[in-house]
């Protein structure tokens, strides 16, 4: 510009000019800069809200691993249920946000319309059942009860029903091969609690819970939850402001469990089952002459173990429940009528939470406690009717008496007053009243190297370790106890309850020869769990090996593939002498033969010239109730043992139980013969099951006449769906 | 300046023979004065708002009825529409609209007083609007804006042009703040408190840029300030207002109205980082999750799907309207010409600072437009009218003698 006019402006409003230009810079500086904070500075902050903003995740539950028997039957599955659901986003987008559809719906499942509108309604403070509580986003279900043919017509006239499905579901079953119950071995599910979700909500992948989740709380679906439960599979949706997807951004399909392989054999486990039960039976109709009443056997449980391993083969607890009550939540009166005091505890595993005295099965722990206290195997001990110690008189059993007899003989006929005789010695040598410094207390220290007293470490949960009533629990007991004894002793009552407080309270904490002396023959405040006597028995077949006790063998993969495998684990070893362990071995064949089982063996047809079998009874003595029935037996490759709280003796309560048992394994019918083709399992399983290329095991099917009854109506659903849908096959396995 | 290609043949100013072309390309010419850089600014504005425009409303069934270019056909509409208002503009010049400012000043205030009758509807809570057939509506307070530049220009320079006065006297600037204080007032009934805010600063631009006694200007900040001290202090305001106002530093404040705007703009302008999404690939923006992102928050989809880059080149582009708009204010051959292009510069400079502000987070929530930006063709008018009235500015001749 060359000639610029004359202006009518002063200095001032050139000045003034300069003023606002520079004001105008510095706004525009300041957006600058503000915009450089916010994208370039703060940017990757605000991507992670963004992506938290329109992405939705849509998860779909992973099939859970099922538990297998050892011969690849399933104990606890998945039933395939066709389950209808309505997928609220695409109701959402049709003109009369999907009445018509949901009216069509009704008609095909046979429903009320309206409460399919209810079901698929979202839960407000307002909404009265029913109503989804969860999210919106995750197709809701309507039944899990249709038809195949309802099905068909659903997926075959999809135009007719947009954004509904009609999909074969995995819905946790017990089928209970053979009718084999197991309820407490195998535990059950339930859906994670809100503490859980927020506990696990920084964790990843199969760690984190999803707040639809359901995990293992008792038995085998709690302790190898993590092998079991598969990782969810994510659909990661692109949502708009209202909600409305409009596209996807990924997504992770579901990965199955694997499955667990157990050693239990279900056809054994029925046996045992049924067996128990019977055993319960009888003694209710049984006269007990000791209360005047039939026996009670109020609750029982029994154990097959493998000697070489450890390994469960069967495992039962009665009373028992049906397990497929869990199943989809259990209803608040079923929880009730598993819980309550009528119900008599039926959740409890007794076979690893029961404890009560051992009886006379504690004496092959008191023989042994013998021998390394320096008593001779070949010395012969005194067996009167009675002894009188401490000015109380000790009978044997049923006041009988043998004359000097050895320990064989002692252990055979179960000779109490010899065992007294041994502990009461043991007991003054140690310093009766006034214990020496150090005691040797060989007959406490003998039961805690036999793994009484502490938990087996047997994979199940809430295991419970049992008591060894010596010196050092005497003085806790009294110092929780003293204050209540001494209370109640100031009562002034005179019955056998108090006058024992009383004495309690002077003097519980020492060690009195009438507890040692009852101590070594089972009784008194000696507390033993089956699984322990289990592992005790077993050691006495396998030489002295204690095995840590084990239910599962190996974890694999959906397809048959080798995860994991479970080795037996040697948990300790008995103090005997292999010269102890034959001596003990022999006395305890003795039982079977002429002591105190042999008229439920020997006496009843057993073949112990072909299958050798050892036994000890035991019959403890529970204050204000029937006796327990203990017997604890063995065999080459197995170890039984059962026990019935208020059925009367060890062989008279479980004798004919534990005798069939060992017939069902053997195939030895009541005569005495031997049929190996009816022997269910005449040596211990050792191999795995083998699985057809898609997981489903091989069944040895010439020895299963039963196979659970729904399984053929089941793969017809399934077939006529894979048909129609191929990508389902994933979804459910098919099992023939 | 460039030389016309055969400037060197044509050595006769004053040749007969000249045609057309060649006299709207002679070098004195209305055209070769024109600032080009101004026009092609707004206009790169203008045209590349219409993608942005486009990218927020074609998924918006609700809107555009089901034609996904609905808004970009409209918002290019508009903007022809504008620029033939900016071409009449300088087609006029700059002495037949100082003659004609009455006028113009009472057209905008009738069209203004007609929002409050029956004729005015209310959209979004102001009573702003006026609504034709058609689904045209037009926004009075827009032109109002520019009817109080051209009238406080007009009354500030009268005596001072014509040489009587070295600076407006208190009287004129009396009389200009009147001018300038009736449609504010009538703004503030609708209540549309955006562009009062908006007329309020710029009637300190103009009375800045007319060089009148400091004491009017720091006395009208400091009522300015009281004023806004007494309404906050005597409780005039509900706590709810007050939240709304503050909610643009702490969207938890008002998390279910202005907070989301704010927050949702926030995390669409953050998430864009250097070079953006891409257009038409802005998740905030397909997902809708800023309100009234075609018209107040254009700027987050800039910012979203485009970018630091994007969102640069727009504050850029203003800087370069208002930076020879300054240019032009300087050089203007009266005080009514500096007056109206320091009015306008310090309207757009405001607006945009207010506009791109609220969605940065820094300034309080407003419903008002970033001009060439946003949709809106009352908007898009008076943008391109006052850049008209700069070109006027620049073109004029002083009157002869």
């Amino acid at each position: 510009m060359s000639n610029i006019p004359e202006t009518g402006r002063t200095r001032r409003v050139t000045i003034r000019l300069v003023v606002l230009q520079i004001l105008v810079l510095s706004l525009l500086g300041t957006l600058g800069g503000r915009l450089w904070y916010l994208q370039i500075r703060n940017g990757s902050q605000y991507t992670a809200q963004a992506s938290n903003n329109h992405i939705r995740e849509v998860v779909s539950p992973a099939i859970r691993g099922e538990i297998l028997d050892a011969n690849g039957q399933v104990l606890a599955g998945n039933q395939t249920k066709l389950v209808v659901s309505v997928s609220r986003t695409s109701l959402l987008e049709q003109k009369d946000h999907g009445k018509a559809v949901l009216t069509r719906l009704a008609q095909v499942l046979g429903m009320n319309a309206k409460d399919v509108q209810d079901k698929v309604r979202l839960c407000d403070a307002k909404t009265p059942q029913p109503c989804w509580n969860g999210s919106p986003y995750q197709p809701i279900p309507v039944t899990d009860q249709a038809t195949t043919q309802q099905a068909m017509q659903i997926m075959e006239r999809s135009e007719d029903f947009p954004g509904i499905t009609a999909q074969p579901t995995a819905v946790r079953q017990y089928p209970s091969p053979g009718g084999a119950n197991m309820a407490q071995v195998l535990g059950y599910l339930s859906p994670v609690t809100d503490d859980e979700v927020t506990k696990t909500a920084n964790q990843s992948g199969k760690n984190k819970y999803l707040p639809s989740d359901q995990i293992g709380r008792a038995g085998l679906e709690s302790v190898y939850d993590n092998q079991l439960r598969g990782t969810t599979g994510v659909d990661r949706l692109e949502v708009d402001n209202l909600g409305r997807v409009i596209g996807s951004a990924g997504t992770t399909p579901a990965q199955p469990g694997d499955n667990v392989v157990t050693s239990i054999d279900a056809r054994v486990q029925k046996v045992v089952e049924d067996n128990l039960n019977q055993a319960m039976t009888d003694a209710r109709n049984t006269f007990d002459t000791v209360t005047n009443q039939n026996f009670v056997a109020d609750s029982g449980a029994a154990i097959v173990m493998d000697v070489h391993t450890g390994r469960i083969v069967a495992m039962a607890s009665a009373p028992t429940y049906d397990p497929n009550l869990w199943v989809g939540g259990i209803s608040a009166k079923d929880y009730a009528n598993l819980t309550n005091q009528a119900s008599n505890y039926p959740l409890l595993n007794r076979a690893i939470q029961g404890q009560s005295a051992p009886g006379s099965t504690f004496k092959v722990v008191s023989t042994s406690a013998a021998v390394q206290a320096g008593y001779s195997l070949d010395g012969h001990y005194p067996c009167p009717s009675s002894l009188t110690i401490g000015g109380r008189e000790f009978k044997n059993f049923e006041g009988e008496s043998a004359g000097d007899i050895s320990l064989e003989k002692a252990l055979e006929i179960s000779c109490d007053t010899v065992f007294y005789g041994l502990s009461y010695d043991q007991w003054m040598k140690d310093g009766g009243i006034k214990p020496k410094a150090n005691p040797a207390d060989w007959f406490y220290k003998t039961a805690h190297q036999f793994g009484l007293g502490a938990k087996t470490g047997i994979d199940l949960p809430a295991e419970v370790p049992g008591r060894v009533p010596d010196r050092q629990w005497k003085t806790d007991f009294f110092n929780a106890n003293k204050d209540a004894w001494c209370k109640q002793a100031a009562g002034g009552g005179t019955d056998y309850a108090t006058e024992i407080a009383r004495e309690n309270c002077v003097d519980g904490n020492v060690m009195r020869a009438g507890d040692s002396v009852n101590y070594a023959i089972g009784q008194g405040d000696t507390l033993v769990t089956p699984i322990q006597m289990a592992t005790i028995y077993s050691a006495l077949a396998n030489g002295g090996t204690l095995y840590k006790p084990s239910v599962a063998k190996a974890v694999i993969t959906p397809s048959g593939q080798l995860v994991q495998d479970i080795a037996p684990q040697i948990s300790g070893k008995l103090p005997d002498d292999q010269k102890t362990l034959q001596y003990i071995d022999q006395a305890t064949a003795g039982v079977v033969t002429e002591g105190t089982a042999a008229w439920k063996f020997t006496g009843a047809g057993w073949p112990q010239d072909k299958i050798q079998l050892h036994a000890k009874t035991g019959t403890a003595e529970v204050y204000g109730k029937q006796t327990t029935s203990w017997l604890t037996t063995y065999s080459k490759d197995y170890a039984v043992v059962m026990t019935i709280s208020q059925a009367g003796t060890g062989s008279g309560g479980s004798g004919d139980a534990v005798r069939r048992i060992y017939q069902a394994l053997y195939g030895v019918d009541d005569k005495g013969g031997i049929d190996q083709s009816k022997a269910l399992l005449p040596t211990p399983q050792t191999a795995l099951p083998k699985f057809n290329p898609d997981g489903t095991a091989i069944l040895k099917t010439a020895s299963y006449s039963y196979d659970y009854p729904s399984a053929p109506t089941r793969s017809a659903v399934y077939a006529d769906l894979v048909a129609l849908e191929p990508a389902l096959r994933s979804t459910g396995r098919g099992r023939a | 300046m460039t030389s016309s290609s055969y400037g060197s043949y044509r050595q006769l100013r004053f040749s007969p023979q000249r045609g057309p072309v060649a006299r709207a390309l002679a070098k004195d010419a209305p055209l070769r004065r024109l600032d080009w850089v101004i026009i092609l600014a707004a206009l790169a504005l203008s045209l590349g708002s219409s993608m942005l425009v486009w990218s927020a409303t074609r998924g918006r069934d609700s809107l555009t009825h089901g034609d996904p270019q609905y808004f970009l056909y409209r918002h290019l509409t508009n903007l022809v529409i504008g620029v033939a208002l900016c071409a009449g503009a300088i087609a006029i010049g700059h002495h037949r609209i100082k003659a004609a400012v009455p006028v113009l000043y009472v057209l905008a205030l009738l069209m203004l007083l007609a929002t409050l009758s029956p004729l005015g509807s209310t959209i979004n809570g102001a009573h702003s609007w006026i609504q034709f057939g058609g689904g045209f509506s037009i926004q009075p307070a827009e032109f109002a804006k520019l009817a109080i530049v051209l009238g406080m220009a007009m009354v500030l320079s009268s005596r001072v042009d014509t040489g009587e006065r070295e600076m407006p006297t208190s009287r004129t600037v009396l009389q200009a703040l009147v001018l300038g204080g009736i449609p504010i007032a009538v703004v503030l009934l609708m209540p549309d408190l955006g562009s009062v805010m908006v007329m309020a600063v710029t009637i300190l631009g103009i009375l800045l840029a007319s060089g009148v006694a400091n004491r009017w200007l720091f006395g009208l900040l400091a009522t300015g300030g009281l004023g806004a001290t007494a309404v906050w202090k005597l409780g005039v305001l509900s706590k709810y207002q007050i939240d709304r106002f503050a909610a643009f530093a702490n969207p938890a404040l008002d998390p279910a109205g202005v907070g989301y705007n704010t927050a949702q703009a926030r995390i669409a302008i953050g998430s864009g980082g250097l070079t953006g999404k891409g257009l038409f690939h802005g998740t905030q923006t397909i997902g809708q999750f800023v309100p009234e992102q075609q018209t107040d928050f254009v700027f987050t989809v800039a910012g979203e799907e485009l970018g630091f880059v994007g969102g640069l080149a727009i504050i850029v582009l203003v800087g370069i309207i208002l930076w020879r708009a300054c240019r032009i204010a300087r050089q203007a051959t009266d005080l009514f010409g500096t007056v109206v292009a320091g009015g306008v510069i310090t309207w757009f400079a405001f607006q945009s600072f207010e506009n791109i502000g609220m969605t940065l987070g820094i300034m309080p929530v407003a419903g008002i437009p970033l001009p060439f930006v946003s949709y809106g063709g009352s908007s898009m008018f008076a943008g391109w009218i006052a850049i008209g009235l700069l070109q006027a500015v620049r073109t004029q001749r002083p009157i002869a003698g």
